[in-house]
């Protein structure tokens, strides 16, 4: 499997009132094609603005990406001029949004917004556009697409918007498809909907998906490999098989014996995480972890830890500690 | 030997969390944020010491003293802003002009605000009938531009107001006229917005809870939610004194405003333009205290608009 | 859509009619319109009785505003004093479009009267708003496009200055740099009474020079205004999420900027706009007095300084009716910009 994105150590910050916000610092990995990788992580922990970092779609200023490299098929996109990166936006790397309500421009119809794509990109006449903008709508299982096409977002409905995105990403057969929690704003039940048809596409085509998301049941459903992101770091990143039945970063662990599961005994406390995630607004020092980690050493508060290899099959964790035994590796 | 389990961290973690500002604080950081409030809150000051302060190194009387052999006189040592067409001094009549245009810019706003929050207050809380004729007239008025109204009600009252003496200064009757002109064509803006909060404010659990207690009606616009509007109601009466000074300059300027002798600088400005090349003086420093003034409550007012409203984004 | 056409006519009905008889009230003590008719002459008492009579001054309030609403010619008015109504009225009433005669210019119908003037002022109005919606146009989407930088700061405080300043301090500067400094310095000037040159006569260049200063005028603090409101307006917009979706689908700059984000901007733009149409009437009246511009709001002024009641009472309902109309259409243009109101859901 080749590998079609290298992201090295990327580091984002803004620039606010109140301070320098840093908010991604130093992440590293990768995506081969065809794969899909997940990125978990809570509120603010810095996985949109990563992916937001490798398109360069993050405003400048406020923010500024301060260092990194983003290898894409061999050509570093941080280096490019934004008019170089149109050229990659849309047609070899698509986005999908949260929030399909207000990602969809209200006053354009959404023949209009998907065929613009094929028209910059591809350089379809009006006619073929429309024509591949119906096959689309039909992929994504829109009904009677020949005449939504003239219809306003407003007369969809919320999982039927987040299909139109989705066609809209897939229009110009790109080889990486970002997902930046496309499911979290739906009903479990769309939500399920959703996924499916990803997973349809994704096989279908072979397209490489990474797909953000704090839900760990939809990573479960869709990752080959999944991704940990605490505090703007990458704290473990694993198979997603490996992932669940092996957790070795003590936030992992963590998170996953946070959830309520059916099958444990019902009159145990729920397992939470104490305190609250750092301050953004302050450099990072030592592991971001370790003012919650229930096995932290004195080193964890000074030096922060890189992702190692555990284990064999591609299992990075960056921590002092063996969680198994306490003792630093 | 020990297990690194046993090393509970000793950081707590509220010494890395941001901490929790109340929203006084917060409301106080945007506004300093903003310091061109802070500028515009300074310069106000300095324009009111300058006109009520400097009242007790020129007298009144001094102020409308003419002597037309010194008539459009250029700023001079004796007259640092020139003398006006039929001698007096500027200077003087500038110090007394802003007293007037300042306690009008005021006094006028608390007409327009009471009779806003009246009229919105009702109508928003009562809605039905009285929402509907109130909203109509406030309508009908708002759809007559402001000018015309002043012209027509200044035309209507004119006259019939007598003097009044006010902290040792006799006020023509038209000064009171033209508060509650201006007051009087202003408060539609403040209406709307204030029956606004109320549409929305009155369906809220507090109302309901005072009304199943037995709240009187009454009471409960007053105490309870109007308090909770505050905050447009002070951006909106902040800018409406700019207007108010704006809109007296403007009816002095063609006229219809406050009679000489006594000044304002609104009508300092009166016939300016017949002495347009002879004696800038006689317009440029009434013209340039109007504009710092309105320009001064402006900053203020912007400022005051960002920290007290909650919705909006920039902290 | 044409429904709510409809109903929003039928709304402005009822406001017009509303307005009309709180600006009747108002006018109604105006002063003494029968001195003004009488020129310099004292009238003499059967002469000031005869005219009270005639023009139904001796009525009630209300029975003077239904003549004014529908006439009296359907009535009897007593003209001769002996206390039987017995001529029959000639005032047709609004309703069916007589205004009824100046009192200043005597039996001139005040349509009339209003119609040698307006044209003047709709000139002055029109090109205002065009260098006002163009200029603003430019000036507020380059400001949001550079925001934050140096230019963007400078002119922030340029249009906050501008949009405090009072309009005459704007018309006597410009009076004072374009014409008097200009002169002083040898250059070309501007002119700054009138529409035209007696001299040379009212031809198409000598009004255009003549417009420029009360037109920059006018223009000047509408134009910061809105210059502030687009490009508030286009900054919104700008940071909305559907932006950010069409920058992701590298669609190029300008086609982000003039079709996503500047059509959704539009629609409040429009709103102020038409909105604020018709109130620039109300700028015209300080305009047109330092600029001694021949328009209708001279015309308001000087007859109200007279008493004229039928001119004004003109002038005031026309300016009510363009009011209602421009917010009618306003509405009109906006539902059927916006696609959620046109095709609702």
């Amino acid at each position: 499997m080749t590998t079609l994105l290298d992201v090295k150590d990327l580091k984002t910050r803004f620039h606010t009132p109140e301070g320098t916000v840093y908010a991604v610092n130093g992440i590293s990995f990768h995506v081969d094609e065809g794969e899909t990788l997940a990125v978990v992580g809570e509120s603010g922990c810095g996985k949109s603005v990563s992916m937001m970092s490798v398109l360069q779609l993050i405003l400048v200023p406020p923010g500024e990406i301060a260092g990194g490299k983003v290898i894409y098929r061999g050509q570093d996109l941080l280096k490019k001029t934004e008019q170089e990166m149109e050229s990659i936006r849309g047609k070899e790397v698509a986005m999908i949004f949260q929030d399909p309500m207000t990602s969809l421009n209200p006053v354009l119809t959404i023949g209009r917004q998907i065929c613009e794509s094929l028209r910059t990109h591809l350089g379809l006449d009006q006619k073929a556009a429309e024509k591949r903008a119906v096959e689309l709508l039909e992929l994504v299982g829109i009904s009677d697409p020949a005449n939504r096409l003239g219809d306003f977002p407003h007369q969809f409905s919320g999982g039927m918007r987040q299909r139109v995105m989705i066609a809209m990403a897939l229009s110009c057969n790109p080889s990486l498809l970002i997902a930046d929690e496309p499911t979290t704003a739906l009903d479990v039940t769309i939500q399920a909907q959703i996924v499916e048809l990803v997973t349809k596409i994704r096989n279908t085509v072979h397209m490489a998906v990474i797909w953000i998301t704090h839900d760990l049941g939809v990573v479960a459903g869709i990752a080959d490999r999944v991704m940990v992101m605490y505090a703007g770091f990458i704290v473990e990143e694993a198979g997603v098989i490996d992932l669940y039945e092996n957790p070795c970063h003590p936030y992992t662990s963590a998170l996953l014996g946070a959830l309520p599961r059916v099958d444990r005994r019902r009159d145990r406390r729920l397992k939470s995480i104490p305190g609250a995630p750092p301050s953004l607004l302050m450099e990072p020092h030592g592991c971001p972890f370790s003012t919650r980690c229930e096995v932290a050493v004195e080193r964890c508060k000074s030096e922060n830890p890189s992702l190692t290899p555990v284990g064999k099959n591609h299992h990075n964790i960056a921590c002092w500690i063996d969680i198994k035994t306490g003792v630093a590796r | 030997m020990e297990s690194a389990a046993d090393h509970i961290a000793v950081l707590t973690p509220d010494d890395l969390e941001t901490p929790p500002i109340s929203l006084r604080q917060l409301t106080w950081r945007r506004f300093r944020r903003h310091k061109l409030a802070f500028v515009g809150a300074v310069v106000l000051m300095m324009l009111f010491v300058y006109s009520f302060g400097g009242a007790f190194f020129v007298s009144e009387d001094y102020a409308n003293f003419n002597d037309t052999t010194i008539s459009l006189n250029a700023p001079s040592q004796i007259h640092p802003f020139g003398t006006d067409a039929i001698g007096r001094d500027i200077l003087a009549r500038t110090i007394y002009g802003g007293q007037i245009s300042l306690l009008i810019g005021m006094t006028a706003v608390i007409v327009e605000t009471v009779l806003g929050i009246l009229v919105g207050a009702l109508a928003g809380y009562y809605g039905g009938v009285v929402d509907n004729i109130l909203m109509r007239i406030t309508e009908a008025m708002l759809n007559i531009p402001e000018i015309f109204l002043l012209i027509v009600m200044a035309k209507f009252f004119g006259g019939k107001i007598p003097d009044i003496i006010f902290f040792g200064r006799v006020l023509s009757g038209s000064v009171v006229l033209i508060v509650l002109i201006i007051g009087g064509t202003a408060w539609m803006y403040l209406a709307r917005i204030v029956r606004a909060e109320f549409l929305s404010l009155k369906e809220r659990d507090f109302v309901l809870a005072a009304r199943a207690t037995g709240t009187r009606n009454t009471d409960i616009i007053f105490m309870h939610i109007l308090p909770n509007c505050l905050a447009p109601i002070i951006v909106t009466a902040t800018l409406g004194v700019a207007n108010a000074i704006l809109t007296e300059a403007y009816i002095s300027f063609l006229g219809l405003g406050v009679q000489p002798p006594t000044a304002t600088w609104g009508n300092m400005l009166d016939s300016a333009n017949n002495y347009l090349e002879s004696a800038p003086w006689l317009w440029i420093f009434p013209g340039l205290l109007i504009l710092l003034t309105v320009l001064s409550i402006n900053f203020l007012g912007d400022g005051l608009r960002d920290a007290l409203d909650p919705r909006s984004r920039a902290v | 859509m044409g429904r709510y056409i409809l109903r929003r006519f039928l709304q402005g009905i009822p406001l017009l009619f509303i307005i009309s008889i709180i600006l009747f009230v108002l006018m109604m003590n105006m002063g003494d319109p029968i001195a003004t008719m009488g020129g310099r002459t004292l009238t003499r008492p059967e002469d000031r009785l005869r005219l009270t009579r005639q023009l139904g001054l001796d009525k009630p309030i209300y029975i003077q505003y239904i003549y004014w609403l529908v006439g009296n010619d359907w009535a009897k008015v007593d003209l001769n004093g002996d206390g039987i109504a017995e001529s029959s009225g000639t005032r047709h009433g609004i309703l069916r479009g007589d205004f009824g005669t100046s009192l200043v210019n005597r039996g001139v119908p005040v349509i009339q009267v209003i119609a040698e003037r307006l044209p003047n002022t709709l000139l002055l109005m029109i090109a205002s708003e065009i260098v006002v919606i163009i200029g603003a146009l430019l000036v507020g989407i380059y400001s949001a496009l550079r925001q934050y930088s140096a230019f963007d700061h400078f002119l922030t405080a340029i249009l906050f200055v501008g949009y405090s300043m009072p309009i005459f301090f704007v018309g006597l500067l410009s009076m004072y740099i374009f014409s008097v400094l200009f002169k002083r310095w040898g250059l070309p000037y501007l002119p700054t009474v009138g529409m035209f040159d007696p001299a040379v006569g009212r031809t198409f260049g000598q009004v255009v020079l003549h417009m420029i200063l009360p037109v920059l005028t006018m223009s000047f603090v509408s134009f910061a205004s809105y210059s502030r409101y687009i490009r508030s307006t286009m900054l919104e917009v700008m940071s909305q999420d559907y932006i950010r979706t069409a920058k992701s689908k590298g669609l190029p700059r300008a086609t982000v900027l003039f079709i996503h984000a500047l059509k959704n901007a539009s629609l409040p733009i429009v709103t102020i706009v038409g909105l604020d149409l018709p109130f620039l009437l109300g700028g015209a009246v300080v305009t047109e007095r330092i600029f001694a511009w021949p328009g209708t709001g001279r015309l308001f002024l000087d007859h109200v300084a007279r008493s004229d009641l039928p001119v004004v009472m003109g002038i005031l309902m026309l300016i009510a009716f363009a009011v209602v109309v421009f917010q009618i259409i306003t509405d009109v243009v906006y539902a059927w910009l916006d696609p959620r109101i046109r095709f609702e859901a």
